[in-house]
């Protein structure tokens, strides 16, 4: 298992598919997960949904399980005299990009470079140059250059995965592909058990851009509970106390107004009782992930959040550890196999008072 | 076309209070489409055919404006914005309530002398009538800005071209297509609300339920000294939106777009915005998700009220959107 | 109406953890209001039968949560840290009292004394603690978890012409809209909505209207009034809304700007009101509501009130009852008509 989590990651970390292009992650896992669900459908903004259907009496109960499948990405903005400028389709860091490779995917797909000035000429060397004063060599003339390349055309960071020392591996968009690897893995073990619960598999398109994908497939499932799957900070000088999470310390559950907080008790006594490590996360608002969207879906939807610490969030190293993944995958199946039929009624809103039909 | 945007752009209609403009617009389109209403937010919808795939087009119909917060122990009408106003614009700009009444805009002496641009707080709206007291307007009033538009050549300069221009585009590709037919049923939308957040628009969406969109509007441009870093020029075609804040336009719809343009020999450019957002980004959340494009007029001097664009470009989009309209649509 | 209105002020319930007013409200209710139901994040929903003389679908809302705090850890010395729950100014933190947990443990927030340290610069609420007597870090843990709201310790105090205490917004939109359903019954259904943390996003709202799909929204809220005495030398300022102006409605927030219609109606009405200032305006449930599903013609109604987001506010009794007066003639004189164009 652990060799194939390593091919799996690798092969989700290095596709190319920033958010509003999901395209090639999206086949990849229409793939991985063929003989895993049973039926696939799409949303309006291209999230892939797939739909593993439980054993219980119809009308079924839902969970809905999300992971964003986009990375940050950039954009095409202008062609200048062999170089290529760029804007990002939102969340780029640009201050971590002088000196780093990436692909820009024009008719065909060119290996550049974020160009530094020798270090004797640059104009400041206190300050991060900004997204418009980089420029992308791709080592050709110009003409050819503006062949190729067109205002819109996409760029993405060309980084492969390594492995580190321990069970860490470092690469980029490990945000959010190591969740889909944790999905891909729950999906795997649920093959071989039982569940009464149907159980959507949805790897959500543009969660960078404001979590949509996972607004408008919840709305498209409209599911009964959801766990949406996601990255936090790990731990790393610089980041403070309560900020960041020790890599290898497990998962971490989201605690907060966008959590059920009986699904959260439900959650924590599941992974106890596996004996499973992980952290709690405390968010006193807005978590920033696909669970923010899915809550307030039509009548609102029991949600909870189960993040993989990774560090350098957002670049091109991003470092996880293969333990964490493995974790989420096996929690989720645990907890999707131990889901009742009535498990809803369970963790209603304990009230004196709720007299409708 | 002229006297259309004219008569749209000089018209009254800050963000929540629509209703003159979308009167005037229904004045042009009730006989063109088969089906005319207006939803519970004020968005003026028509339809024109009857096919299975369906189509909406947006273009908002409020513009820019202030509103008075307080009368100051002065007597001077202090406000607060209604959409994003740039300070540099204010100073002697006019600006006019429902009732009528001409306020100016004048600025605190210490901003000036410290040639400082202060926020919204910093200025004032001069209502005074006489000696004796003020015209009759009160917390709580919307105003709109005050200018004439005028030609120059190709280039029609005037307030409000954003997004009085969109709603031009929708009127004369509606007029085409009653004439011509579309084999989709489309809803041709005027909303309400975008410069405030597009939030007319995504109700809207909810109601007609779409499989495609088209947001129309302006867009800046590139081309003005030390400008903004953008590859839009005016009078270098319609552009034909890749990104910006709200929106990441879907590759199939992009090359929709795109491949019509090329088909007709349409001129247009790519649309990269790198700061500000359309009704589309609203869109296309609505529901199960609508894939969502975006046509939009090369507009120099955004949010002045001597807003600049070519005739060129606007007939270059309603062209292009009549071309889109017009035939079958595959994604 | 304020022995109500000091329940529901003293009962606890911070964004995400509103269990403790729910249950009061829901006694307050059940014997008025039918097909109660409490929605998946917690909403209480439900619909006072009218007379069935106007056909419209009309939701009220009020929000049950109000701003505080949240445990985000423990130091060894057995403080507490902790973030803000909605929009808190952080320069009110130093030297307040505090409950933390359902089990309201007493705590204060821990402050350096001034011999030690002059400097005037507003202290980051992450370096701010809370000191509950513990004094190990296992000692605190036992007393409180991750996770736990914390609210201001204040108590409700009758001040003449004014009440003082924690709250107001929204216990005293909660107050009028109990006492709406209590009274005589409306031309129409009115469905009720008493929503959750509307204080971190206007959340519980949007799924209460989506559900509820309503044709017209009225919000009942609680809102700033800024009116201490300026500087004569320094610009005027807005006051936002005036002690004693009555009812202020919302012309527009950040988040939403009032139905036209809505808005000319309440004035109608005759009873005293006010337009609270566009300048320096938050959000509202109304916010959400308006543009649910295709969209719901919306306005507010807010009590003025002082010191809002704090553990003293004040608020103006005859403004507080205007609130519910007020809409109670606004809603008898509610028809179909109101929505005409």
């Amino acid at each position: 298992m652990p060799l194939d989590l390593k091919t799996l990651v690798k092969n989700l970390s290095e596709i190319a598919a920033p958010s509003g292009h999901e395209g090639p992650v999206r086949e990849l896992l229409r793939q991985e997960w063929a003989t895993l669900v049973d039926e696939f459908q799409t949303d309006g903004l291209g999230s892939l949904i797939g739909i593993k259907r439980g054993m219980g009496e119809e009308p079924r109960r839902r969970i809905m399980l999300c992971a964003h499948m986009d990375e940050i990405g950039m954009v095409v903005a202008e062609v200048r005299e062999g170089f290529i400028r760029t804007v990002d389709i939102y969340g780029t860091d640009y201050r971590a990009l002088l000196s780093e490779r990436v692909l820009v995917h024009g008719r065909r797909t060119l290996q550049g470079v974020f160009g530094a000035a020798p270090p004797h000429m640059a104009r400041s060397r206190k300050k991060y140059p900004t997204a418009e004063e980089l420029w992308i060599d791709v080592g050709l003339p110009a003409d050819e250059v503006a062949d190729l390349v067109r205002i819109g055309d996409l760029v993405t960071f060309d980084s492969t995965v390594i492995q580190l020392k321990g069970e860490k591996l470092a690469g980029k968009s490990f945000d959010n592909r190591v969740s889909l690897a944790a999905l891909t893995l729950c999906l795997e073990e649920l093959k071989h058990r039982e569940h009464v619960w149907d159980v959507i598999a949805v790897a959500s398109a543009q969660e960078e851009v404001g979590a949509h994908g996972a607004l408008t497939a919840a709305y498209l499932i409209q599911p009964d509970i959801a766990i949406a799957l996601d990255t936090t900070f790990g731990t790393q000088t610089g980041v403070g106390d309560d900020e960041g999470f020790a890599l290898g310390g497990g998962p971490t559950l989201g605690l907060g107004p966008n959590f059920h907080p009986r699904l959260y008790k439900a959650a924590r006594e599941i992974a106890s009782s596996l004996e499973m490590k992980f952290q709690t996360e405390v968010l006193p608002g807005d978590s920033g992930t696909d669970a923010w969207s899915i809550q307030v879906s039509r009548d609102g939807v029991p949600s909870l959040l189960l993040s993989i610490p990774i560090r350098n969030m957002h670049t091109p190293v991003e470092i996880v550890d293969l333990r964490d993944i493995t974790r989420v995958g096996r929690f989720l199946a645990a907890f999707i196999a131990g889901l009742s039929p009535d498990f809803l009624a369970e963790i209603a809103w304990n009230t004196r008072k709720d007299n409708s039909a | 076309m002229e006297a259309l945007i004219k008569k749209l752009a000089e018209a009254w209609g800050p963000s929540g209070f629509e209703h003159h403009v979308r009167d005037l617009i229904r004045a042009e389109v009730q006989s063109l489409a088969d089906d005319v209403w207006i939803d519970p937010l004020g968005n003026l919808i028509c339809r024109i055919g009857q096919g299975d795939f369906r189509v909406m087009t947006a273009a908002h119909m409020d513009e820019i404006g202030v509103m008075i917060s307080h009368i100051d122990r002065q007597g001077y009408a202090r406000f607060t914005n209604i959409g994003t106003l740039f300070p540099a614009t204010l100073l002697g700009a006019r600006v006019r309530f429902e009732n009528g009444v001409i306020g100016t805009i004048g600025v605190e002496h210490q901003f000036t002398k410290r040639r400082e641009l202060p926020g919204v707080e910093g200025f004032y709206i001069d209502i005074s009538q006489d000696i004796a007291g003020n015209a009759d307007v009160h917390v709580g009033d919307p105003g709109a800005f005050v200018r004439e538009v005028m030609m120059r050549g190709e280039r029609v300069i005037g307030k409000s071209l954003d997004n009085r221009l969109g709603c031009v585009v929708q009127i004369e590709a509606m007029r085409r297509i009653a004439a011509s037919g579309t084999p989709h049923t489309v809803f041709f939308a005027f909303t309400v609300q975008e410069e405030v957040g597009s939030r007319g628009a995504k109700p809207a969406a909810y109601g007609v339920d779409p499989h495609l969109a088209i947001a129309l509007d302006t867009t800046a441009t590139g081309d003005q000294p030390h400008g903004k870093q953008m590859a839009i020029t005016l009078g270098g075609g319609a552009a034909i939106k890749a990104r910006d804040t709200g929106l990441i336009v879907p590759a199939p719809v992009k090359n929709l777009l795109i491949q019509r343009a090329e088909e007709a020999g349409i001129p247009y450019q790519i649309e990269i915005l790198e700061l500000g957002a359309t009704d589309g980004a609203t869109i296309q959340i609505a529901r199960s998700g609508v894939p969502t494009g975006g046509l939009a007029v090369p507009t120099r001097y955004v949010h002045t009220t001597s807003e600049t664009a070519d005739v060129r470009d606007i007939q270059a989009v309603i062209d292009l959107l009549t071309a889109v309209l017009s035939q079958p649509i595959t994604l | 109406m304020i022995a109500l209105l000091r329940e529901l002020s003293q009962a606890i319930g911070v964004s995400g953890d509103e269990d403790e007013v729910r249950d009061l409200i829901l006694s307050h209710i059940q014997d008025y209001v039918e097909d109660i139901h409490i929605d998946p994040m917690g909403n209480v929903l439900g619909v006072r039968r009218g007379t069935g003389a106007v056909d419209l679908r009309v939701m009220a809302a009020a929000h049950m949560d109000e701003v505080g705090l949240m445990v985000t850890g423990f130091d060894s010395d057995g403080t507490i840290r902790f973030k803000a729950v909605g929009g808190l100014d952080a320069r009110i933190l130093p030297g307040m009292r505090v409950l933390v947990g359902r089990d309201k443990t007493p705590g204060v927030v821990s402050w350096v004394p001034i011999h030690l340290n002059r400097s005037d610069d507003a202290v980051d609420i992450d370096r701010l603690r809370i000191d509950i007597g513990a004094s190990s870090r296992d000692s605190a843990q036992n007393a409180a978890d991750l996770g736990d709201r914390i609210a201001f310790d204040s108590s409700f105090v009758e001040l003449g012409p004014t009440v003082r205490g924690k709250a107001f917004d929204d216990r005293a939109g909660c107050a009028s809209l109990i006492a709406l359903v209590q009274g005589e019954r409306f031309p129409f259904d009115l469905y009720v909505a008493f929503t959750v943390q509307e204080e971190v996003g206007l959340r519980g709202a949007q799924v209460a209207a989506q559900r509820l799909q309503p044709d017209i929204a009225f919000v009942l809220e609680t809102t700033a009034c800024h009116d201490l005495p300026q500087n004569p030398d320094e610009p005027d300022q807005t006051t936002i809304t005036r002690m004693g102006g009555g009812p202020a409605i919302t012309v527009m927030d950040r988040s939403m700007i009032s139905d036209p219609r809505l808005v000319r109606h309440m004035v109608q009405v005759g009873i005293p009101c006010q337009f609270r200032s566009p300048q320096h305006a938050g959000g509202t449930d109304a916010g959400a509501i308006h543009r649910s599903n295709a969209g719901v013609p919306s306005v507010v109604v807010a009590n003025p009130c002082r010191y809002l987001h704090g553990p003293h506010s004040i608020m103006s009794i005859s403004d507080f009852e205007y609130q519910s007066q007020l809409l109670r003639a606004a809603w008898m004189a509610l028809t179909p008509s109101v929505l005409e164009r």
